[in-house]
């Protein structure tokens, strides 16, 4: 069984609907991962907040964001665990994020902490 | 009372407490002495009693008796010891001394720093249990064995393994220091939690000790709200959780002791003096800013107590259901909310994330599945209650799936 992250990128939530329409998300959200987690495959995961955000870049720079390329801002991720990535992308694939046009998951693998990968 | 009903009585309410003070003054490498001490007075008085009649104040009888024969062992103990090493640290008239205090403060205080010795991580959880069973419940090798359907034989050996282990480890009664407290405390309230489990779901038939085993997990509980050091949020939650679930206790069994399922329960043998303590904890558990799976727990019973069928109510338990998976995964809550996700989003949403579920060696797997297929596809509801019946290992379970079956069309 590997470890697999589903990042989710999309757009702040906020600055396009009303908070009933941001509760409906979140309650999709907590569902799809309560369906993830009682195939007893949920590892970890958190919501990241738009509010509080930087950026830091070399020489100290530091600035508000990141919302350049707004569609892409990471809004969260969670930690599941996989036979295969298929299955991970499986899990991916009923992210509620996935509604919005434009936004996307992001399946990437965990290193194991062997030194190898 | 008669001799006959006051016996059993006080053996179920002091023997605990002698059992706790004495093995507190002896150290819990004597644990077997105290039992023994605590066993040898109440065969006394069945002796004594019967023969000149019951004493003025029972109680204070046993009390004394115990101390007695406590100090004599003392004694006996010391004379010995001195005799054979021949160091005398100790002097006869310090000896006279040693007080055995069985105040109701000191009783309550051992009986708790006595749950937090049982419940030392070195010695196993089925071990805990049955040592807190025998220990601070007063419970017989009989009542215990029963409980945990097994032989006698089998739970002397768990606990003789179990009382071992705390001698070789010099495990304290005493509470843990603060900054330990909240460690250990987790571990109290797994066996307390469990030691109500067992009562609520023991497939044992004897209704009044599974009842016993129910109020004596909660008398234990109450007992850490009632210390301010161990009133936290918490335990108030897993107390709540305890009053919500044994209002209930009267409604799941029928006098076959056949299992009523919830849709069927006659609410009015519901308790309500019970629900509405659970309320009053649960509302003292929303302190702090942890949150348990006990609170979710409670909170989920407490829904459950509201009977119609609301969009709110399965809205919220489901809500509730995947915070606890995301906090803690268990099969049965993985069960439960598949329930709840049927009643909010139907049917069919629900067999599709049913069958991902894959807990095929679990009867009440296949039971949710012929739950969710009836009016659907009817044979595949057939089909997986045959599954279910088949993997069912009690007779009460059984019957509930053949009912079902014998239902279905």
């Amino acid at each position: 069984m590997e470890e697999f992250v589903l990042i989710m990128r999309h757009e702040d939530g906020s600055k396009l609907a009303s908070p009933e329409q941001m509760q409906i998300w979140m309650k999709q959200t907590m569902d799809w991962i309560g369906g993830i987690a009682a195939q007893n495959k949920f590892v970890a995961g958190t919501g990241l907040p738009f509010e509080d955000a930087r950026v830091v870049r070399p020489n100290n720079v530091v600035t508000n964001g990141p919302f350049g390329e707004i569609k892409e801002t990471i809004g969260g991720y969670i930690i599941v665990k996989a036979n295969s990535v298929d299955e991970a992308v499986g899990f991916a694939k009923g992210c509620p994020v996935l509604q919005g046009e434009g936004n996307s998951m992001e399946v990437r693998k965990i290193a194991k902490g062997d030194g190898l990968h | 009372m008669e001799q006959q009903e006051l016996i059993p009585h006080l053996f179920r309410t002091e023997f605990r407490k002698i059992t706790t003070v004495l093995c507190k003054h002896l150290g819990i490498a004597h644990i077997e002495i105290a039992e023994d001490i605590a066993s040898d007075t109440f065969l006394l008085a069945v002796e004594t009693w019967s023969f000149k009649g019951i004493p003025e104040n029972p109680t204070a009888w046993l009390y004394s008796v115990a101390k007695n024969k406590a100090k004599n062992h003392i004694n006996r103990n010391h004379i010995f010891a001195d005799k054979v090493a021949s160091q005398i640290k100790q002097t006869a008239s310090e000896i006279q001394e040693t007080e055995i205090d069985l105040s109701e403060r000191n009783t309550t205080d051992s009986q708790l720093q006595m749950l937090f010795a049982l419940c030392h991580p070195s010695i196993s959880t089925e071990a805990q249990i049955g040592l807190s069973l025998r220990i601070l419940c007063g419970f017989g090798i009989d009542e215990i064995a029963n409980a945990f359907l097994t032989n006698k034989e089998t739970i002397n050996k768990r606990l003789f393994r179990a009382k071992e282990k705390l001698r070789i480890e010099k495990v304290q009664i005493g509470f843990p220091g603060d900054a330990e407290i909240d460690k250990r405390l987790e571990t109290v309230l797994a066996t307390l939690y469990l030691l109500f489990n067992e009562g609520y779901y023991s497939e044992s038939r004897d209704t009044v000790l599974r009842e016993d085993l129910c109020s004596e997990a909660m008398r234990l509980t109450h007992l850490l709200i009632e210390r301010e050091q161990t009133n936290q949020p918490i335990v108030n939650a897993l107390f709540s959780l305890m009053c919500f679930h044994s209002s209930r206790f009267k409604a799941r069994k029928n006098e076959n002791g056949e299992i009523i399922l919830y849709e069927d329960q006659d609410e009015a043998l519901w308790d309500n003096e019970l629900i509405a303590k659970g309320g009053y904890f649960l509302h003292q558990a929303a302190q702090g800013n942890k949150l348990s799976k006990y609170h979710l727990e409670a909170s989920i019973a407490y829904w459950h107590t509201i009977k119609a069928d609301t969009k709110e109510k399965w809205e919220t338990i489901l809500r509730l259901y995947n915070q606890l998976l995301i906090t803690e995964y268990s099969p049965i809550a993985a069960l439960n909310r598949t329930f709840a996700l049927s009643k909010v989003r139907g049917k069919e949403e629900a067999i599709r994330e049913a069958e991902k579920l894959k807990l095929t060696d679990n009867h009440y797997y296949y039971t949710l599945l012929g739950e969710l297929y009836r009016d659907i596809d009817n044979e595949k509801s057939k089909s997986h209650f045959k599954k279910a019946l088949f993997l069912a290992k009690t007779r009460a379970d059984k019957q509930v799936i053949q009912k079902k079956i014998d239902a279905s069309k």
